[in-house]
């Protein structure tokens, strides 16, 4: 099985990025061999659409749960084309709320948020 | 004629201008391009609304025809398209409507649907025809409404005041595209001089003639005039820190159709434009 988080840093010991879509990295961990990489996220640029295309990028990564502290309704979109459950991160580390899912800490994240589009004025 | 009213900030008295100068010339044409939130409607309480409406072109995706071969999610750069589990889901809100998914499709999976975006009203205030655009809240872009209204009256002779949205960005740019001269709206703060030098760069890189009208002047500030003086930019005109002028634009009212000096004052702005647009005229023929 295979979780992501997204990341302030590449490193474990880092803050989950409080923004998913425009989180500058993902941690990609997988269950079965407890390994992790950290991949850029190149959504993190985009003018618009963020979301939509960190969302695509998850999906790609073959990820079955995302840890993230919010999630917004075109993302949430995205992933309700898929089997991807997503639970909410709680204050700590990468390395803290991996533990948390693992030992069945963390909830499923219930509220998404309308986006905070249209600022850049495109 | 078109004259383009604009300034970097919200706020600093742009459809004022541009209302009281429609007024004051009579037979002109007041556009309002700030379509987000257009206002001069308020002033003018135009009558004999013609409605319509506005519509951008929207790709739908056949589902059996769909490859999955994604060049249409890799292309576009708004991010408007995801291809999850071999299933296309576009976002129409997020879609700027630029039709290269469709282009790019290899397999005409990709059509074009009509999404609603906004509407134009055209009514009649005294002499002055009222355009304004109106965008529907929530959407990308008011740019193919303005488009849609500068197009109305591409060919008309009649003076004409282009009310644009506030700030430099691509908006504003397709609000003074066509303009023959640009009136820079600006207030004495340091955070007006910010957004007026904003404007001011824009109109530069559009090579438009332009001119600056001071609002809410104070007598100890000259904030706006040392900057003209300093880049040569021509005031137009000055509008006092006035409550009567403010209490007449928080009515609703047009200034220059209550008060003898308002009228004074827009009259007197409206022919030192004009003077300036037939003098770039004939320094540019």
């Amino acid at each position: 099985m295979k979780i992501a988080i997204p990341a302030d840093e590449k490193i474990l010991s880092s803050d989950v990025c409080m923004s998913f879509g425009r989180a500058p990295y993902f941690y990609i961990y997988e269950t079965m061999t407890k390994m992790g990489d950290f991949i850029e996220n190149e959504a993190a640029s985009s003018p618009g659409g963020a979301g939509v295309k960190a969302a695509q990028i998850v999906v790609d990564q073959h990820a079955d749960i995302l840890i993230t502290p919010r999630c917004g309704e075109n993302a949430a979109e995205v992933f309700k084309a898929t089997p991807l459950q997503i639970y909410k991160s709680k204050n700590g580390s990468i390395a803290d709320n991996l533990d948390a899912y693992l030992n069945d800490k963390l909830s499923q994240l219930e509220n998404f948020h309308a986006g905070f589009h249209g600022v850049a004025g495109n | 004629m078109k004259l383009a009213v604009l300034s970097g900030k919200g706020g600093t008295g742009k459809t004022l201008v541009s209302v009281n100068l429609a007024a004051v010339a009579k037979n002109s044409i007041y556009v309002d391009c700030d379509v987000e939130e257009p206002n001069g409607h308020l002033f003018f309480k135009p009558v004999g609304i013609k409605n319509e409406t506005v519509a951008i072109k929207i790709p739908i995706v056949d589902a059996a025809l769909c490859l999955g071969c994604r060049k249409c999610v890799d292309f576009c750069k708004f991010n408007a398209l995801a291809a999850i589990v071999n299933k296309l889901i576009v976002f129409d809100d997020i879609c700027h409507s630029c039709g290269g998914c469709i282009m790019l499709c290899p397999n005409n999976a990709l059509t074009e649907k009509d999404k609603v975006i906004g509407e134009i009203n055209t009514g009649i205030s005294e002499e002055v025809k009222v355009i304004s655009g109106i965008l529907n809240t929530g959407e990308a872009s008011g740019i193919p409404i303005i488009k849609e209204v500068l197009n109305k009256i591409a060919a008309e002779e009649k003076l004409i005041l282009i009310d644009c949205p506030p700030g430099s960005a691509c908006i504003v740019m397709e609000s003074i595209k066509d303009a023959d001269y640009c009136i820079l709206v600006a207030e004495p703060t340091v955070f007006g001089l910010h957004n007026l030098k904003m404007a001011y760069e824009l109109v530069g890189l559009f090579n438009k003639p332009h001119g600056v009208v001071i609002n809410k002047t104070l007598a100890n500030s000259h904030l706006i005039e040392d900057f003209c003086d300093e880049n040569k930019i021509k005031i137009l005109s000055k509008i006092p820190y006035d409550s009567e002028l403010g209490t007449l634009n928080s009515n609703g009212e047009i200034a220059a159709r209550k008060s003898a000096v308002y009228k004074e004052l827009f009259s007197s702005l409206l022919q030192t434009v004009v003077k300036e647009v037939e003098h770039e005229t004939v320094t540019h023929s």
